[in-house]
C-alpha cells in the first residue's frame, strides 16, 4: 500500500472540535506509545502521535421531561474510546449479520431477534455505567450478552445450541445470561420488573450499584410496567429505565399501538429524558447523567432512545410490510450509529481509514472463527437434559417421557 | 405447648429473617397492618421497612420485584394475599422463577418463597375459592409445598426459605387458627421438615388415605369413626406437592392394597388424578384389590350460601362413603 508523503491532516487543528489543553502530554504520551506499538504498526507511515488523541463533539440537547437539567451538550471522546466502541459495534454488527445467514441456512432455529442498527445503544449505556452495575432486557438480547462480558464465540454456540454456548445451549437466542446480566427474556415486559427487583437488590445491599432495565416501544404500553414505575419511584429505587424505541411493536409501529409515543413521559412522575439512540456520545452521555441521578439517592430515572433496526422483528419477518424499504435505507444511509462515528473520527483525524479497515479485517476473523465454533461445537450430550432444574439440591430422578424411563437430574 | 398454625408460620419467618440478613417479606398489608390474616404479626414492629415491605396492590409488578431481588442475591419471602391472586402474576412465578435455572444452564438460581392462604375458605365464593396445588405442582422447576399443622408449617416454611429454589408455599386460611401440639425438638430454631417426604399422621392396615392441607384433618376424623367399625386407615400427610413422595405412597398400598385421595380442589388433572397416574405406573399397582379412587371438590364454582358451599367440598362422610365403597363394605 503506498505510504502518504504529505499526511493532510498532520499538525493541522482538527475540524469541528476544539483543541484539548492537555493535547502536548497526550502527543507525548502517545509518542512513547508508538515506540511500542511500532511493531504492531502494519500499513501507514503515519505514526499514532499524528492522531488527535482527543476531540471533543457537540450532541444533540435531550428532551426533558420533569427535569431542570439535561446531559451536557458536549460530550468528549478520546482516540482510544473512539477505537474501541467502533470495534465493539462493529463486532456488534457483524456478529448479527452471521446469525442472519446461519438463520437462514437452518443452523439457528426458532427465535432469533436481531439488534444490527441499535449498536448505539448498547455500547453507549455500557460506557456510561460500571460492570459492577446490573443490567436486564428484554429479547432482542445478543448485543447486550456482548457488552456484559459474554464472548461472541458462546454468543453463536447458544444460537445453534451447542454445548459450548453460554447457556449450554440450553437457553438459545432469548436466554443468554453473565454476571449481572439476567437475560435475556422472552415474555414482553416481564423483565422490568426483574430489573427493579435488582435495583432493590442493589440499594438493599448498600453497594452504589444500579441497575439498567430495558425494554422496547411495544412493551411500553404493558400494565406491569406501570406497576413497576409506581413502586420504583415510591421505593426510590436506583433503577435506570430504558426504552429501546426502534417505532415498530414486531409489525405495529408506535402511532397505532401508543396513545401517547412520548416514551420518555410515560414515567409520569419519573423524570424522563429522550436520546438520539443512533449516536453513541448522546447514549453515554444520558446514561452517565442518569447513573448520578440514581447514584445519587433521587430515585429511578427513565431514558427514551430512539434507534432502529435494520432487520424485522425476528427472523421470520421480513420486515417490509409494515414499512418501506425506503425508510430503511434513509436510516442505513443517513444515521447508521457505526458510520456516525466513523466520520467522525476520521474527519477529525482521530483514526486512519487504514486503521478502521484492518479492526474490519479483525473483526470478521473473530466472527468467522465464532461461527465456526459455533457449527461445528457438538450439541449438549443427552445427558444433561434433566440437569439444573434446582440449584444445590441431591441428585434426582425425573420422569423421562414413559413411566419405565427415569433419567437423573443433578445441580 | 400448643402453637396456632399462624403462629407457627409467624415464628419461622421471624426466625429466618434473624437469621439471615437477606432474607426480606413483601406483599400486600404485610407490614403496618400485620398482615391480612395476622400471620406476619410483629415483624415490621421489629424488622422495619427495609425488611418488611408493604407493597401496593399490583401482584404482577411486585412478584416480578420479588424475583428480580432473588436473581441479585436476596431471600425473599413474596406474600400473596390468597393464592387467587397469583394468577395475576403468574408469568412471574413459572417463567421468570421456575424456568430461569434451568434456561441459563445453572448459570442463574432464584431462592423465592411465594406464600398465601390457598383453596377454599368460608363463604368468600367463586373467585377467592381455587385450590392452585394442580397448577403449580404441574411445572418444573419449581417446589410446592403445602403444610397441615403447626409443625409442618413451621418446619417447612423454614425449609423453604432455606431452599436456593423457588418454592410454591400453600397455606390454609381456615387453618391458620387451629392449634397444634408442638414438641420441644420442634421448637429449636434448627427445626426443618426436609421438602419432599410425606408423613403417616396414622398407621392402618385396611386403607391408605393420602391427602394435603385441611383434608388432612378431615380425613383423620373419617379415620377415627371408621375406626369404630372396626376399618383401620392409614393416613398420609403428603406434605409435598412437588416433588411427590410417591415411594411413601406406595410403600403404604403395598401394606393396605387399597388407595383413596382425598383433596380440596377439582377433580380434573388435579392432585388425585396424578397420585393415581403414579401408582398405575409402579410397583404398588400389583397391590390394589379395588381401583384407587379420588375423592375431591366438586367440579364447580365454588358457591355462597352456606348449604351450597358445605355440598362442594368432601365432607367426612364422603370420604367415609369412598372408603367403604373401596373396601366394599
Amino acid at each position: 500500500m503506498p505510504l502518504p508523503l504529505f499526511p493532510e491532516h498532520l499538525n493541522f487543528p482538527a475540524h469541528n472540535a476544539s483543541a484539548n489543553d492537555s493535547s502536548i502530554t497526550k502527543q507525548i504520551f502517545f509518542s512513547t506509545n508508538v515506540i511500542r506499538s511500532l511493531l504492531r504498526v502494519v500499513v501507514s507511515a503515519r505514526t499514532y502521535a499524528d492522531f488527535t488523541p482527543q476531540a471533543t463533539f457537540d450532541i444533540k440537547k435531550c428532551d426533558l421531561h420533569k427535569l431542570e437539567e439535561g446531559p451536557p451538550l458536549q460530550a468528549m471522546l478520546s482516540r482510544e474510546e473512539g477505537l474501541q466502541y467502533y470495534r465493539t459495534m462493529q463486532t456488534m454488527r457483524r456478529m448479527e449479520l452471521k446469525a442472519d445467514q446461519l438463520y437462514k441456512q437452518k443452523i439457528i432455529r426458532g427465535f432469533c431477534h436481531l439488534y444490527d442498527g441499535q449498536e448505539a445503544c448498547a455500547v453507549g449505556i455500557e460506557a456510561g455505567i460500571n460492570l459492577s452495575d446490573h443490567l436486564i432486557t428484554a429479547y432482542r438480547a445478543h448485543a447486550y450478552t456482548l457488552t456484559r462480558g459474554g464472548t461472541v464465540r458462546e454468543i453463536m454456540a447458544e444460537l445453534t445450541g451447542r454445548r459450548g454456548g453460554i447457556a449450554k445451549g440450553k437457553g438459545g437466542s432469548m436466554h443468554m445470561y453473565t454476571k449481572n446480566f439476567y437475560g435475556g427474556n422472552g415474555i414482553v415486559g416481564a423483565q422490568v420488573p426483574l430489573g427493579a427487583g435488582v435495583a432493590l437488590a442493589c440499594k438493599y445491599l448498600g453497594k452504589n450499584e444500579l441497575c439498567v432495565c430495558l425494554y422496547g416501544d411495544g412493551a411500553a404500553n404493558q400494565g406491569q410496567i406501570f406497576e413497576t414505575y409506581n413502586m420504583a419511584s415510591l421505593w426510590k429505587l436506583p433503577c435506570i429505565f430504558i426504552c429501546e424505541n426502534n417505532k415498530y411493536g414486531m409489525g405495529t409501529s408506535v402511532e397505532r399501538a401508543a396513545a401517547s409515543t412520548d416514551y420518555y413521559k410515560r414515567g409520569d412522575f419519573i423524570p424522563g429524558l429522550r436520546v438520539d439512540g443512533m449516536d453513541i456520545l448522546c447514549v453515554r452521555e444520558a446514561t452517565k447523567f442518569a447513573a448520578e441521578h440514581c447514584r445519587s439517592g433521587k430515585g429511578p430515572i427513565l431514558m427514551e432512545l430512539q434507534t432502529y433496526r435494520y432487520h424485522g422483528h425476528s427472523m421470520s419477518d421480513p420486515g417490509v410490510s409494515y414499512r418501506t424499504r425506503e425508510e430503511i435505507q434513509e436510516v442505513r444511509s443517513k444515521s447508521d450509529p457505526i458510520s456516525m462515528l466513523k466520520d467522525r473520527m476520521l474527519s477529525n483525524n482521530m483514526a486512519s481509514v487504514e486503521e478502521l479497515k484492518e479492526i474490519d479485517v479483525e473483526v470478521r476473523k473473530e466472527i468467522e472463527d465464532a461461527a465456526q465454533f459455533a457449527t461445528t461445537d457438538p450439541e449438549p450430550p443427552l445427558d444433561d437434559l434433566c440437569n439444573h432444574i434446582f440449584y444445590n439440591n441431591p441428585p434426582m430422578e425425573v420422569r423421562g417421557t414413559n413411566p419405565w424411563t427415569k433419567l437423573k437430574s443433578v445441580s | 405447648m400448643t402453637v396456632t398454625v399462624r403462629d407457627a408460620l409467624n415464628q419461622a419467618m421471624d426466625e429466618e429473617l434473624e437469621r439471615d440478613e437477606r432474607v426480606f417479606l413483601l406483599g400486600e398489608e404485610v407490614a403496618q397492618y400485620d398482615g391480612a390474616y395476622k400471620v406476619s404479626r410483629g415483624l415490621w414492629k421489629k424488622y422495619g421497612d427495609k425488611r418488611i415491605i408493604d407493597t401496593p396492590i399490583t401482584e404482577m409488578g411486585f412478584a416480578g420485584i420479588a424475583v428480580g431481588a432473588a436473581m441479585a442475591g436476596l431471600r425473599p419471602i413474596c406474600e400473596f394475599m390468597t393464592f387467587n391472586f397469583s394468577m395475576q402474576a403468574i408469568d412471574q412465578v413459572i417463567n421468570s422463577a421456575a424456568k430461569t435455572y434451568y434456561m441459563s444452564a445453572g448459570l442463574q438460581s432464584v431462592p423465592i418463597v411465594f406464600r398465601g392462604p390457598n383453596g377454599a375458605s368460608a363463604g368468600v365464593a367463586a373467585q377467592h375459592s381455587q385450590c392452585f396445588a394442580a397448577w403449580y405442582g404441574h411445572c418444573p422447576g419449581l417446589k410446592v409445598v403445602s403444610p397441615w399443622s403447626a409443625e409442618d408449617a413451621r418446619g417447612l416454611l423454614k425449609s423453604a426459605i432455606r431452599d436456593d429454589n423457588p418454592v410454591v408455599f400453600l397455606e390454609n386460611e381456615l387453618m391458620y387458627g387451629v392449634p397444634f401440639e408442638m414438641s420441644e425438638e420442634v421448637q429449636s430454631k434448627d427445626f426443618l421438615i426436609p421438602i419432599g417426604k410425606a408423613k403417616i399422621e396414622r398407621q392402618g392396615n385396611h386403607i391408605t388415605l393420602v391427602s394435603h392441607s385441611r383434608m388432612v384433618s378431615l380425613c383423620l376424623d373419617a379415620a377415627a369413626v371408621l375406626a369404630k367399625e372396626g376399618i383401620e386407615c392409614e393416613v398420609i400427610n403428603m406434605r409435598t406437592i412437588r416433588p411427590l413422595d410417591a415411594e411413601a405412597i406406595e410403600t403404604s398400598i403395598m401394606k393396605t392394597n387399597h388407595l383413596v385421595t382425598v383433596e380440596g380442589g377439582w377433580p380434573q388433572f388435579g392432585i388425585g388424578a396424578e397420585i393415581l397416574a403414579w401408582i398405575m405406573e409402579g410397583p404398588a399397582f400389583n397391590y390394589l384389590d379395588a381401583p384407587a379412587v379420588r375423592v375431591t371438590g366438586v367440579d364447580i364454582p365454588m358457591p355462597y350460601a352456606k348449604i351450597l358451599e358445605d355440598n362442594s367440598i368432601p365432607q367426612i362422610k364422603d370420604i367415609i362413603f369412598s372408603v367403604k365403597k373401596t373396601l366394599n363394605v
